[in-house]
């Protein structure tokens, strides 16, 4: 199902109580504030293992994401742009999570960038709701997407190292 | 360089190309008033109206009164609204916020010069010209996000040729999520709904009648999967999302508008649910209640009334009793029908089976992880700069 040490992330990410989404005025609040507090918590614990990997912001109504992630490949450092909405039918159905700069770039994706999934994912995803947000979403779906895939489009040259990344 | 004797030669012969051009495409058919079943050559009609002469169905011009939602303008959506459109419905709105592409090219309908346009003019455009009697609407939005989930909401409910709901949704979607804004959509304002899908492998399909309260909402259990009998280790997933074929997505397309037709003209059965296995051409069918701990609260509330509602006694026993509706049967086909229900396990036809299983045993090492404390003094907009600031 998943491999070690994704289930090790997994457990140090605070689950969510309350099955709210964008629709449900109040409740929702309170559902983004348990999504934040998990989502802080899964960075920290992210940067104490010196494997820091993603940064996310949203809108004031928390319905529309969007940040940056990266990748470590020979040293070299990967960044890409992430954004997803936060569907009417969350938490029931999972965010779409994009890269939309990698669009049309490789078959593991949907219009618009869109991540392919594994077969695992939604299972997983189903039989946690409402415990999963946001930070598990991106541990179980973008983590071991980028594992896989930009390794790949690197050798294949379709994606190259951009030096001025880092002085933005 | 051209000389000016070259170039007016060169005019002449573009605007006789161009009237040429003009001229092919004058034949278009003129709206027609009213549904004739007389049979001549002129008549786009006839061999529809066919139908009420060999008593198949008895209304057959009522299919002018109702309107449908093909949500999803994709393989199966735009061959369901050309169906639809060649059969004289009386409205279609079109919802999809895609552009045709030619990795589309494989699938019926879009053609390579439609690149770039969205599908939904595309297939207006079309569809338009196939038959002007069909009122089209088009919608280029994405109905899962909140911007646009509400506008969907209102022009389902408001949009039949009465300004009143509309009498189906067909979901022709790709995706769970859009699946499921639709279930949502239709639990909350009692609409009647097909959902369609053609698996990911391409070689499997189904459809199913959701009728809000009355039939297995798609919240009500996981996702039934037609069983491929393919090895899941041979089956590659490598460098692809989703293969997909014209063929499985034409028949899906061609059980989804018969149903439709069946459900609006009332004649024959309409099937609860209908799979598709291509690899040995099985076909099981099943009938899906609704669950009463389905996660929707619509759905609840619908069971409800339906529960309230005294029965019509006669379609119910049309699934019951195995009389026998042909005389013979050569091929030796029949009904599955569906099991006893169990605690917990619903069983499901032969050569179905559940996406995955709920509720699921919790994952072990989940258990010690913290919930989110929800300390109400710590305000949104605190965390937000909290997120900002690592």
């Amino acid at each position: 199902m998943v491999d070690e040490s994704t289930r090790k992330t997994l457990s140090n990410i605070p689950l969510l109580r309350t099955k709210a989404g964008p629709r449900d005025k109040e409740l929702w609040v309170e559902r983004l504030k348990e999504e934040y507090q998990s989502l802080i918590k899964y960075v920290q614990n992210n940067k104490d293992a010196d494997n820091d990997w993603f940064r996310l912001e949203s809108n004031k109504e928390g319905t529309k994401w969007f940040g940056k992630c990266w990748f470590f490949h020979d040293q070299l450092k990967y960044e890409f742009d992430v954004e997803f909405d936060i569907p009417v039918t969350y938490p029931t159905t999972a965010p779409e999570i994009a890269l939309p700069e990698l669009d049309g770039k490789t078959a593991k994706m949907y219009r618009g960038g869109k991540i392919c999934l594994s077969d695992h994912f939604k299972p997983l995803w189903a039989r946690n709701v409402p415990k999963f947000g946001i930070g598990h979403a991106m541990a179980l779906g973008l983590g071991p997407w980028l594992a896989v895939e930009i390794p790949d489009l690197i050798a294949k040259g379709v994606i190259h190292y951009k030096e001025k990344v880092e002085n933005t | 360089m051209s000389t000016v004797e070259e170039l007016q030669q060169k005019i002449t012969e573009l605007e006789f190309q161009l009237s040429k051009a003009l001229k092919q495409n004058v034949p278009r058919r003129e709206k027609i008033g009213a549904m004739s079943s007389e049979v001549v050559d002129s008549n786009p009609y006839s061999r529809l109206m066919a139908l009420k002469r060999m008593g198949i169905v008895n209304n057959y011009e009522k299919i002018r009164d109702f309107t449908v939602a093909v949500v999803g303008v994709g393989g199966v959506g735009s061959v369901t609204a050309e169906m639809l459109t060649r059969c004289g419905i009386g409205r279609l709105l079109l919802f999809d916020y895609d552009k045709v592409e030619l990795a589309n090219m494989n699938r019926l309908f879009f053609q390579p010069h439609q690149s770039g346009l969205s599908k939904v003019d595309a297939a207006a455009e079309t569809l338009k010209n196939i038959n002007p009697d069909v009122d089209i609407l088009t919608f280029n939005y994405n109905i899962t996000t909140v911007e646009n989930f509400d506008h969907f909401t209102k022009i389902l409910t408001t949009s039949s040729l009465t300004n009143g709901p509309v009498d189906l949704v067909l979901s022709c979607v790709d995706n769970f999520e859009a699946r499921f804004a639709i279930n949502t959509a239709c639990n909350e304002f009692d609409l009647t709904w097909f959902e369609s899908g053609v698996s990911e492998n391409a070689v499997s399909g189904h459809i199913q009648f959701i009728s809000p309260g009355e039939t297995a909402c798609f919240a009500c259990a996981p996702p039934l999967i037609v069983a491929s009998n393919i090895d899941e280790k041979t089956l590659k997933r490598d460098g692809v999302c989703a293969a997909s074929l014209p063929t499985t997505m034409g028949i899906i397309a061609g059980f989804l508008v018969q149903n439709t037709l069946k459900c609006l003209l009332q004649f024959g059965q309409v099937s609860n649910y209908l799979g598709y296995n291509a690899l040995n051409d099985f076909f099981p069918i099943m009938n899906l209640k609704p669950n009463p701990n389905c996660d929707d609260k619509n759905c609840q509330n619908r069971q409800l009334e339906v529960a309230a509602r005294p029965k019509p006694e006669q379609a119910q026993e049309a699934f019951e009793d195995e009389g026998p509706v042909h005389e013979s049967n050569e091929w030796g086909i029949s009904l599955v029908e569906e099991s006893k229900e169990e605690k917990e396990c619903v069983s499901v036809a032969d050569g179905l089976s559940f996406a995955y299983t709920l509720p699921g045993v919790p994952d072990k090492s989940l258990e010690h992880a913290k919930e989110a404390s929800t300390t109400s003094d710590v305000s949104l907009e605190e965390l937000m700069a909290q997120m900002k600031s690592i």
